[in-house]
């Protein structure tokens, strides 16, 4: 039995990236543990969030499934950011822990091409540096064109509970570590990451009354698919309910803290955690000016009990998460149904991917997800997306899809892990993007649709649909910057009455939308417009912020110039005479494709790259 | 490789000419903007043109202007080279006014390094430009530690750090929207931090400015109408420091006449006009354009004869110079007075002087001394950045902090406002040569207790 790709784990990465593949028609096999665990969400029960959720728009403008299961599966929507400005609005989803995986199940039993088995991959073949197939656990040998390992936390993972430490993958899963073995054997470099995750309770045995409720957003129903309509009722939405650590809580941990495995528990932890997820301890130790810390109890489902407790993940004993737990407000009489732990596992040093998510040692292997030192979801899925896309266009021998940074986040995750590498596992920020005007929340179809066309990933009549709304922007826009408002007595008194400056000249309705208190509602009164909201909001955002958003562009291009000026493949750095040596040894590891992505590199330094350049120019006059 | 540079091509200090190369598309447009004669944009190629450097209405240099277009120069882009004449101070000033109309510094070497890519010189030579790149890169670095003193370097610093945490904090406010015990930055709140942060950035650019006066001298013009005793006030400034006096090239038509040390602080005396060889500057000064020569120097001695009345010609050039630094000098105090004194009553600084006996010349050492803060500041503490690329990043970033109240006035979103402050954050960088984007992401870490 040959397959075009073998995906090997049925996390958020490997579902997006067998769909992909199946949908650009090739024979696809997903290879998973437990076909229960499909599209499982060990942590967190949420999709979504600031940048994050950003992404999971982009997945479906790609073409990705994550957005509309979301969608389907969601207990409460809020829109994050609502008040500040256009290019940090993002959306987040409660979303039900068991309704995710059964709908991620669904979708990949009804997609043609794609096959599920179960079973524990263990080696890769490998002939001649190209993958040719995967050997499981039980013998068999599978063989593949192309093979995406999406792993997750399963490679030679433990788990972390005060001084113990267990082999096994989250909750209980088996882990693997024959795959380990197997590419170090390919001398491939891999790092320890640990990542952590809260205690679960009992919902019934929390007094909701010492708690805030937080519910979701009710202004509008938001989906994150464009492409689906919500289906959804406001009022059936779940709430999350927060609270606040206290000095008990405090003073427990503080007279435990050496019980904790990172603390002294264990003394023999390699992995390296999350700064942006830092266990209980951690906070209370490196913060230790801070009296409280704020807590969500968030809800796992509408069809059991469990309730996380967001902000609370730690690697104590079980007896002291216990009484912990009971020191918080409501929760007095709390039964954890899960403990919290930390889990240890391998991942690949990123920097030796190229930026299509292909391996450099072993052509037409793939790697996404947190094999590849993310952490999170959505950064998982939309790797998964790109290495599923990239896989199948490897086999057509096409080249690769690779995102620029100022096209989506998703353009600047994948470069940011092949030019810095990861030292803790990488987590989206906005603060990551440098064209975040650019890669806004409203917009992820204007950006990316096109290449899901390209690739046959969206419905024609979507397609068409999409293209509509492109159209409708422009004539709004063009109809508002061609109309101008003439002043009159009447115009003048609406002005004022609405707290704005009187005109004297004709302004046109495009600038005259540029003031702050002018709403699209008050240029109806004058000037006929019957778009649909979307396209309204496109409309806007492009008058009101003009000035940002073109500054943001003229450096898009500043950056897309130097991205144009490419390395070729085979040069060798050692051959660059005046190269300062730590450029030299980073550029060997990273060995970028072009200036731009060199400029990126720290230690890297500007010199290096004009020296690179001239080196490059002489190459040229060479030949 | 698109923009367009400009670095002074001359090494600085040295012959009486420095030439400011700007090179690249932009090249000639940058130059129009700041120089007044021909049009520079209908000149023809390989031409060479008189006329002024001007800083808004201000003379800044009187030059002489080459024009060479794309291909065949140099770098084969347009080129545009400026000689100017005003020594160190107005070169710098020159350079800085190209930086801030849209032109880039060059970077070591850069020129020779387009004038490579495009093709200008050939293969043999290319091992020789990386050799080049490396070493002034090196020479570089080297004089940018120097010229940033300790403190000015401290000082910037500071600022950064400051900033940063501004900027950590917003965008906390976007990454972690829902912890609520950090505090959320509203427009309001930015306000006072900007005016801080001006506040501290004036001041550097004023250090600085003075800072170049400690370096470069201030530039002193003696004038008054025909035998009010300019010359023997100028004969005595220099006698008094004899051992110093020399003869330093400025520009072609003013001569620096000699440099006084006034406790460690140079007094360039400029002969305008040659006062000793015309005698009739006040008649030239009646003409706009010898009124703009006085404009141009850092002070004016405006000297009077005690012994005769002041006429309306007096009046109406010290009204002219309300706003700048003078002094008026009451010279021939020892004959009999018939001047008016009720008639410069609104005057500031005035000094009673005798050229016999020296009297009034350790007054008017104070009043210069007061005048540019020279008894606080410390010459030995540097604090000030010298070089004209930094000096344009300080100005520059005054510029965005404006932007940025405007901004709050429009009521444009905070994360907007934002993209204003990362620039200022990083020019400050590029003063004090660190530029990394990664110091934010463990800024936020640092600062504030996240996660889940």
């Amino acid at each position: 039995m040959k397959y075009d790709v073998i995906v090997v784990g049925g996390g958020h990465a490997g579902c997006e990236a067998s769909l992909a593949a199946a949908k650009m028609n090739k024979k696809t096999l997903l290879i998973t543990s437990n076909i229960m665990n499909i599209a499982d969400m060990p942590c967190n029960p949420s999709i979504g969030g600031s940048a994050k959720g950003i992404v999971v728009r982009e997945i479906d403008a790609l073409g990705g499934v994550m957005g509309k299961i979301a969608d389907k599966s969601q207990i409460q929507m809020k829109m994050l950011n609502d008040k500040k400005g256009p290019a940090v609005k993002a959306l987040r989803a409660q979303v039900d822990k068991k309704i995710y995986p059964e709908e991620m199940l669904k979708e990949l039993k009804n997609t043609d091409n794609l096959e599920i088995m179960e079973s524990f991959v263990s080696e890769l073949v490998v002939d001649m540096n190209k993958i040719v197939g995967v050997k499981t656990l039980d013998g068999q040998e599978l063989k593949a064109k192309s093979v995406i390992l999406t792993t997750g936390t399963y490679m030679d993972s433990s788990i972390l509970i005060g001084d113990k430490r267990e082999a096994s993958g989250p909750h209980g899963e088996k882990t693997i570590n024959d795959l380990s073995k197997s590419l170090k054997k390919h001398n491939f470099e891999l790092i320890r990451l640990k990542t952590g995750t809260p205690p679960r309770i009992d919902k019934n045995t929390v007094d909701f009354s010492q708690t805030r409720e937080e519910p979701g957003s009710k202004d509008k129903k938001y989906t994150f698919s464009f492409k689906g309509r919500p289906t959804y009722k406001y009022d059936d939405q779940m709430s999350c309910h927060l609270i606040y650590t206290n000095s008990t809580t405090h003073e427990i941990i503080n007279k435990n803290i050496n019980k904790s495995s990172m603390y002294g528990g264990l003394n023999d932890i390699e992995g390296v955690g999350p700064r942006y997820c830092p266990s209980i301890e951690d906070k209370i130790v490196r913060f230790a000016d801070k009296d409280k810390h704020q807590l969500f109890l968030e809800p796992e489902s509408r069809y059991y009990d469990d309730i996380y407790i967001q902000g609370l993940s730690t690697s104590f004993p079980k007896e002291i998460q216990e009484q912990i737990v009971k020191t918080l407000p409501g929760l007095s009489n709390a039964k954890i149904l899960k403990y919290a732990y930390a889990i240890e596992y391998d991942a690949l040093k990123p920097t030796q991917l190229h930026q299509s998510l292909e391996t450099k040692m072993i052509e037409n292997l793939f790697t996404a997800g947190q094999i590849n030192g993310t952490s999170g979801y959505e950064e998982a899925a939309c790797q998964g997306l790109l290495a599923g896309i990239n896989a199948s266009l490897k086999i057509d021998k096409k080249k690769p899809f690779i995102l620029k940074r100022n096209e989506a986040y998703i353009g600047v995750l994948i470069d940011d892990l092949i030019t810095k590498g990861v030292q803790d596992p990488y987590r989206l920020l906005t603060s990551r993007a440098e064209f975040r005007l650019i890669l806004r929340h409203d917009n992820a179809d204007l950006r990316l649709s096109k290449y899901a066309e390209k690739y046959g990933l969206i419905e024609e009549e979507e397609y068409k649909k999409f293209q509509q709304k492109e159209r409708n922007i422009q004539k709004l826009e063009n109809k508002l910057k061609e109309n101008k408002l003439k002043p009159s007595e009447e115009v003048n008194a609406e002005l004022l009455k609405i707290g704005s400056s009187i005109i004297k000249d004709g302004i046109t309705f495009f600038n005259l939308l540029k003031r702050p208190e002018i709403t699209i509602s008050f240029i109806k009164k004058f000037i006929n417009i019957d778009d649909n909201e979307e396209v309204i909001e496109q409309v806007v955002i492009n008058s009101k912020y003009e000035g940002y958003i073109n500054k943001a562009y003229r450096e898009a291009e500043k950056m897309i110039r130097l991205e144009n000026k490419k390395i070729p493949k085979n040069i060798d750095y050692n051959k660059i005479q005046n190269l300062a040596s730590e450029a030299r040894q980073k550029l060997n590891e990273v060995r970028p494709t072009s200036i731009g992505q060199a400029i990126r590199i720290s230690g890297v330094n500007p010199s290096d790259v004009s020296i690179l350049m001239v080196y490059l120019k002489k190459g040229g006059l060479d030949e | 490789m698109d923009d367009t540079i400009v670095g002074i091509s001359t090494t600085m200090g040295v012959g009486a000419i420095s030439i400011v190369r700007l090179s690249g598309k932009e090249a000639i447009k940058i130059a129009s903007k700041i120089y007044k004669g021909s049009n520079l944009k209908k000149v023809k190629s390989h031409t060479i043109k008189y006329g002024h450097i001007y800083s808004g209405d201000e003379i800044i240099d009187e030059v002489l202007v080459s024009i060479m277009k794309t291909p065949n120069t140099y770098t084969k882009e347009d080129i545009v080279e400026i000689n100017c004449h005003g020594g160190i101070t107005t070169t710098n000033k020159v350079l800085e006014l190209c930086l801030t109309n849209g032109a880039r510094l060059a970077e070591p070497g850069e020129f020779t390094k387009r004038a490579f890519l495009n093709g200008r010189i050939d293969l043999t030579q290319a091992e020789g430009v990386m050799n080049l790149i490396n070493s002034k890169t090196e020479q570089s670095r080297k004089m940018s530690i120097n010229q940033l003193g300790g403190s000015t370097s401290d000082q910037i610093k500071k600022l950064r750090q400051y900033l940063i945490e501004i900027i950590a904090q917003i965008e906390v406010n976007i990454d972690y929207p829902e912890y609520e015990d950090i505090e959320v930055l509203e427009n309001e709140h930015l306000k006072p931090k900007l005016s801080k942060i001006k506040k501290t950035l004036s001041k550097i650019i004023k250090d600085s400015e003075q800072g170049k006066i400690i370096k470069e001298g201030i530039d002193t013009v003696i004038v008054g109408r025909p035998n009010v005793g300019k010359s023997s006030i100028l004969n005595m400034l220099i006698d008094e420091e004899k051992a110093i006096v020399t003869d330093v090239a400025g520009t072609t038509r003013d001569i620096v006449e000699g440099q006084i040390n006034l406790d460690g602080i140079l007094i360039n005396l400029i002969d305008t006009a040659g006062i000793r060889k015309t005698k009739n500057i006040v008649e030239k000064i009646g003409v706009d354009k010898s009124m703009q020569l006085l404009f141009k120097n850092d002070l004016v001695l405006y000297v009077v004869n005690n012994n005769e009345d002041i006429t309306d010609e007096d009046i109406e050039i010290l009204n002219k110079l309300n706003d700048r630094n003078y002094i008026i000098i009451i010279n021939k105090n020892d004959l009999e007075q018939k001047l008016n004194i009720e008639k410069l009553k609104k005057y500031k600084n005035i000094v009673h002087m005798n050229t016999i006996t020296n009297e009034g010349l350790e007054e008017l050492k104070n009043i210069i001394k007061k005048m540019y803060n020279l008894e606080t500041f410390d010459s030995k503490d540097m604090t000030y950045v010298t070089n004209a690329k930094s000096l344009s990043l300080l100005k520059k970033s005054l510029k965005e902090i404006h932007k940025i109240e405007e901004g709050i006035e429009k009521e444009i979103p905070i994360d907007l406002l934002e993209i204003d402050l990362k620039q200022i954050w990083s020019n400050l960088g590029e003063i004090t040569g660190e530029t990394l984007h990664d110091e934010l992401i463990d800024q936020l870490f640092n600062q504030f207790c996240l996660g889940k």
